[in-house]
């Protein structure tokens, strides 16, 4: 067993961190509090090959893994946890059904315009009556011909503003329930596709969230990944990847708040000695630096797993529970240790305790992470 | 016009990334053990500087530096960030050599390269601050050399560089070869490629390091490392600059003023 990065390893850490303290750092604070998306700085995610890390240079990727790809969003969440999510979504949601499962012709059309940093993509599952339970799903793709009518509401698509291109999850057979979802490649430019409601969050307040509308879209029938029958386990299988991401997400803004109340707890005197003196603060912190470290070997075990062709759906929940739990606590406590002045934007901790909220909920709630896990346990 | 197949070397140098670094009292040389190293931040700017010749002229760019055989990571760096060819020179016996025998060492590598056309220096290293190397191979190269560049320009065989003094600013026209040394304000140091990470940490970036010993140059080996070095270091230490703040108070910007100028002048500044 070794637990030492590679050179190659180092220099992807190296480089996301020098990306995000001159790409993302700066106005961090104003994008949450306007809700701006910083597209510029995800151009250049995407032509420094960031976006693109975990698949093959044939379609514009980096030809480097999972690991390396989870080592980037750490980075970046733990400065700015909007575009760790946007970024995630992009290689893992969009791009990771079309690299997995795609024909060679979706794969050299959809994905080098996404990974490249030019378009971003994004992914549509979830519905006003379908989240934990996709099995919910009604948006239909009829088949008609050579195309698919597509027809219906997808919510909370993270990008979907924004996205040139969604994976779509829609029903091809209703009688069939989740054995009748199928899996599209659906392009903004297709007539009928619409935005809808943009959503006012809570935290990831950068990133953009919407509703996306389907309204007698026709999808040529080449833009079905595989066959009819395949959108849900195409959707679990794509979640499972996702999953790193989220919980790199949710290690970075651990790490990033981890930071910050360190440095706060060294400076701040109060009782004529800096606060971490008082072993109330000093424990406290021992216990978050230990989760913190739970959670980061939970993660990197993850992505090594499917790094190295093993099963990784269980080690993935575990890592996604872990590293956003981990995410809530450590910004929590971060808050409180820096008193009053937590509770201020230019502290950033504040802003890291409503991102890390998010963490816990989407790509699978935290309760559907024990589901995972322990149907895992009782099969 | 711009000329095809124009050549550039540029020198980077192996330095340690802190400033707590700490110096052996009995040598008075830095302790360089256990500190994480970096490319010298001027010779990155020196890097890009090429590299932006290599993107607008497609000229080749060609890395060099003297160190040990750890520098290598400098150079798989400077092979993710767009070089086209490194090269190490290592030698045992070249170990301690000043900035003078760095230079001429440098310059046997130089001359073993053959053909080029600009040679691009960092204009000091973090490490010792000589500023000295890059003027100095020029001379050694005798080629003309323009330091502390601000803005460069090609046409033809042209280069049309500008420095700025402190109160001037002077515009020169040399013919190539030139070599020019630049610092952080020339430029903005790219993030490389996370494909060209892959490339170049990877056995493949490994083997395109080639590396030149004592042998491979056309150098006389009692004028390099430490016996060659003209410099002697005849004592290090630290110092310690205290500084004293004074508030300087008064009714109105005026009066302020005027005692800010006494002030000055009692300290003989003014
Ligand atoms: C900001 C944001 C971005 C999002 N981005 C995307 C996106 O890009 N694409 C996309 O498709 N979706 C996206 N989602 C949707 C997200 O994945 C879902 O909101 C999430 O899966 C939960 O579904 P739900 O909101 O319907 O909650 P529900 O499923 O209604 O769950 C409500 C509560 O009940 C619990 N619960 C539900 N079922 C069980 C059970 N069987 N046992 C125990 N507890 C249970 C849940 O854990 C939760 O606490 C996003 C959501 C948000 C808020």
């Amino acid at each position: 067993m070794n637990f030492d990065f590679n050179e190659k390893q180092l220099m992807v850490i190296k480089n996301a961190k020098e990306y995000t303290e001159k790409y993302l750092a700066p106005g961090v604070i104003e994008r949450d509090e306007t809700s701006t998306y910083p597209i510029d700085a995800y151009r250049k995610l995407g032509e420094l090959g960031f976006v693109g890390l975990p698949y093959s240079s044939e379609y514009g990727g980096s030809d480097a893994g999972y690991l390396e790809y989870v080592l980037a969003v750490e980075e970046i969440a733990k400065v700015d946890a909007s575009m760790a999510i946007s970024y995630s979504v992009a290689t893992s949601l969009y791009a990771g059904p079309i690299a997995g499962f795609g024909t060679e012709e979706q794969k050299k059309k959809y994905l080098p315009p996404v990974l490249s940093g030019k378009s971003l993509g994004a992914f549509n599952l979830t519905e006003p009556n379908a989240g934990s339970d996709a099995a919910g799903v009604i948006t239909r793709a009829e088949k008609k011909g050579d195309r698919y009518i597509l027809n219906g509401l997808k919510c909370f698509s993270t990008n979907g503003p924004l996205a040139d291109y969604f994976f779509v999850v829609a029903s091809t057979n209703p009688e069939l329930k989740t054995k009748g979802l199928s899996g599209f490649i659906v392009e903004k430019a297709f007539p009928g596709v619409s935005i809808g409601k943009i959503e006012n969050k809570m935290g990831i307040r950068s990133a953009q969230v919407s509703e996306v509308i389907f309204d007698n879209v026709e999808v040529p029938a080449e833009n079905l990944i595989l066959e009819e029958g395949k959108g849900f386990m195409l959707a679990m299988k794509t979640l499972d990847s996702g999953r790193m991401g989220v919980a790199a997400q949710g290690l970075g803004i651990a790490e990033g708040a981890f930071e910050i109340a360190k440095n706060y707890l060294k400076t701040r005197e109060q009782f004529g000695k800096p606060l971490y003196k008082n072993q109330y603060l000093a424990f406290k912190m021992a216990e978050l630096e230990m989760q913190i470290e739970q959670a980061k070997l939970l993660l990197y075990k993850a992505a090594c797993d499917k790094d190295t062709g093993k099963p990784y759906t269980i080690s993935a929940a575990k890592a996604k529970y872990a590293c956003t739990n981990a995410a809530m606590d450590v910004t929590t406590a971060a808050v409180q240790m820096l008193g009053g002045n937590g509770y201020m934007r230019e502290y950033h901790v504040e802003r890291m305790m409503r991102d890390a909220k998010i963490t816990q909920i989407y790509e699978g709630t935290n309760e559907i992470q024990k589901l995972v896990i322990s149907g895992g346990l009782f099969r | 016009m711009i000329r095809s197949n124009m050549r550039i070397i540029v020198c980077i140098k192996q330095v340690p990334d802190t400033n707590e670094f700490k110096i052996d009292l009995e040598t008075g040389i830095m302790i360089r053990e256990g500190l994480p190293c970096v490319m010298n931040p001027d010779d990155k700017n020196a890097l890009e500087e090429a590299l932006r010749l290599k993107d607008e002229y497609n000229a080749e760019v060609i890395a060099l530096t003297m160190g040990p055989l750890q520098a290598k990571d400098v150079l798989k760096e400077a092979m993710a960030m767009g070089a086209d060819e490194v090269i190490l020179i290592n030698d045992l016996s070249f170990a301690g050599s000043d900035s003078l025998a760095t230079a001429a060492i440098l310059a046997a590598a130089i001359e073993r390269i053959g053909h080029y056309d600009m040679i691009l220096c960092g204009m000091q290293a973090m490490d010792g601050n000589t500023g000295q190397t890059g003027p100095q191979l020029a001379e050694l190269l005798n080629i003309p050399q323009i330091t502390y560049l601000k803005e460069l320009n090609i046409i033809d065989n042209t280069v049309t560089a500008t420095k700025w003094t402190e109160s001037e600013k002077y515009t020169f026209k040399l013919n190539m070869p030139v070599l020019l040394t630049v610092n952080n304000e020339l430029n903005d140091p790219r993030i490389p490629t996370m494909m060209g990470v892959m490339k170049a940490y990877d056995e493949a970036g490994e083997k395109k390091i080639k590396v030149w010993g004592a042998n491979d140059l056309d150098i006389d080996i009692e004028q390099v490392g430490i016996k060659g070095s003209v410099t002697n270091i005849y004592e290090s230490c630290l110092t310690h600059i205290n500084r004293v703040s004074t508030i300087i108070e008064g009714e109105d910007e005026k009066e302020m003023a005027k005692s800010l100028a006494m002030k000055l002048s009692e300290l003989n500044l003014i």
